[in-house]
């Protein structure tokens, strides 16, 4: 609808005006604050600067993110390669889905206490329980995709007897690759809930045991510190995704406009 | 396959012999989990054999304690479920009512939403101990995003000509919201229901294994502390069995709600967002 482009400064002010009113209200707000649970911001800052800008605090950033990293990876290759052969047959997908529809509804923190007796407490239980829940939304988003190819296009690399290799590069696998992306996407978002979890519920290093252990001490700026670095964490893994999807999927969104405005 | 009414009961045929082919399926699962452990591949202490776990289950549901932390879980679910939902849609509205606020408050959303619910864990903790609040705080922390976002996505999509027609016959604001933005926002706001009650679950059942408030969660958590490995497996595939369900109910009240909307008499997959 608007011709007109607004100006970079003008879009920066727009992004940037209502996060810092409510960052100096906040700052503002509990400048004074004698309450022991919110801690003015200044000291929060103070606090997160010593902590996490200290070579120490890579003990514990380092380990979660790794076990994330290791464990999404690990997930998004399992569920792509499960659900590639599982949407293109109709009956092995009759025959899975019910099973894959309950195994993905078992909310993924459950799998914390059972994989402990699995894999015991260390880095291995932490990657499988995020393997164990990351992987679900991949498989079935990966099935649903595999499912809704095109299939006038199916035919077309049928008749020209396009090999399997060819096939599955140029035709199954950028063809399902929006809905993989709707998958990846709710997966990570519930990596980190497992990452944080399993580091809460047993672990020596990582984030979530420091925040707990922060907790426990009553240490309440070092953990309101922790919760921001999570936050951070959060915010700059999402912003990471979807510069990737982005670029994977330009194409397609590309397509999506072309087609909305024709 | 030359009449309509052969083309009707090889419908029937199709649809059975799917159902049989699922059923096939589970009972594959089910006899995996029977196997594995008994053929020593997997050792039972780690995953009893499915014959062991549902007499545990049998067991637990004669328990009085199993019911009331169902019932726990349950209500932190429904509570915060609704809360988010009622929240989702008065701030969904009100923002993305005016073209103002919906630029102002992008960022802001953009950041809030991917900040890990979890991360509250410590401040519920230190505010509510383990009690119901504590869990509330993470599920409606974590459903309301889904709930703003496609609200916001609906207000957006409704029909600027629809819009401008209310507007010139008269409609004051009540009108408009109620005859112009709610038909075009609800289907965005099932899809936001289906997504936020699917989160509110793990976020409850979350906060139950990692705070210790009572429920479902917290009963895997002992039970495994415990020793008592079949009925935590028990307790496992009753929280199974209620996702599953929710899923099923959320996607049956999108049918219902929406059935005179065109998503729906076309084919219920194509409303998936």
């Amino acid at each position: 609808m608007k011709n007109t482009v607004p100006s970079l400064s003008r879009r920066i002010t727009v992004v940037v005006a209502l996060p810092t009113a409510l960052i100096v209200t906040w700052w503002f707000a509990s400048a004074g604050s004698q309450n022991f649970y919110f801690p003015p911001l200044r000291t929060i800052v103070e606090t997160f600067g010593k902590l996490w800008f200290s070579p120490q605090s890579m003990q514990n950033i380092v380990p979660s993110v790794a076990r994330l990293l290791i464990g999404y990876v690990a997930a998004a290759f399992l569920g792509i390669a499960i659900g590639i052969p599982v949407g293109a047959s109709r009956n092995l997908r009759n025959v899975l889905e019910p099973v894959l529809e309950f195994l993905r509804a078992i909310p993924p923190p459950v799998l914390v206490p059972v994989l402990i007796l699995f894999a015991g407490l260390g880095n291995e239980m932490k990657a499988l329980v995020i393997v164990f829940g990351c992987v679900w939304p991949v498989l079935l988003n990966t099935v649903a995709g595999v499912r809704a190819l095109d299939e006038v296009l199916a035919e077309v690399v049928h008749s020209y007897r396009i090999g399997p290799i060819a096939r599955f590069w140029h035709f199954i696998l950028p063809g399902a690759s929006p809905q993989i992306f709707t998958g990846l996407r709710q997966s990570l978002s519930i990596g980190i809930i497992l990452m944080v979890i399993s580091e809460m519920y047993a672990a020596r290093d990582g984030i979530g045991f420091v925040l707990v252990q922060y907790q426990r001490s009553f240490a309440i700026p070092e953990m309101w510190s922790a919760i921001i670095l999570l936050g951070i964490i959060g915010i700059v893994l999402s912003m990471i995704f979807r510069a990737f999807e982005t670029w994977i999927l330009g194409w397609y969104h590309g397509l999506r406009q072309s087609q909305r405005a024709g | 396959m030359s009449t309509p009414t052969t083309n009707v009961r090889a419908g029937i045929n199709a649809r059975t012999i799917v159902w049989l082919q699922g059923l096939a399926g589970l009972a594959g699962f089910a006899a995996l989990l029977e196997i594995l452990p008994r053929s020593g591949l997997i050792s039972p202490l780690y995953l009893p054999p499915f014959s062991t776990i549902v007499v545990a289950l049998f067991n637990e549901m004669m328990s009085a304690e199993f019911w009331s932390a169902l019932d726990d879980t349950l209500e932190a679910w429904a509570i915060g479920l609704v809360i988010s939902v009622i929240a989702g849609v008065v701030i969904g509205i009100a923002i993305g009512s005016s073209n103002a606020l919906r630029t102002l408050t992008h960022s802001t959303i953009e950041f809030l939403r991917p900040i890990p619910s979890v991360a509250l864990i410590p401040l519920a903790v230190l505010l509510f101990g383990s009690q119901i609040q504590s869990t509330l705080v993470l599920v409606v922390y974590a459903s309301f995003w889904p709930v703003l976002i496609q609200v916001l996505y609906g207000v957006q999509d409704v029909d600027p000509v629809a819009r401008e027609t209310a507007r010139s016959y008269g409609l004051g604001s009540w009108a408009q919201i109620r005859y112009v933005v709610w038909p075009t926002t609800l289907p965005y706001l099932l899809t936001g229901i289906r997504l936020a009650a699917a989160v509110a679950l793990i976020l409850a059942i979350t906060s139950e294994v990692a705070i210790d408030t009572q429920g479902l969660g917290k009963q895997i958590a002992d039970t495994e502390s415990g020793g008592a490995v079949a009925a935590m497996y028990a307790y496992v595939i009753v929280a199974g069995i209620i996702g599953v369900l929710v899923n099923v109910g959320a996607r049956a009240l999108e049918r219902r709600v929406l059935a005179w909307h065109p998503s729906m008499r076309l084919d219920s997959a194509g409303a998936r967002a």
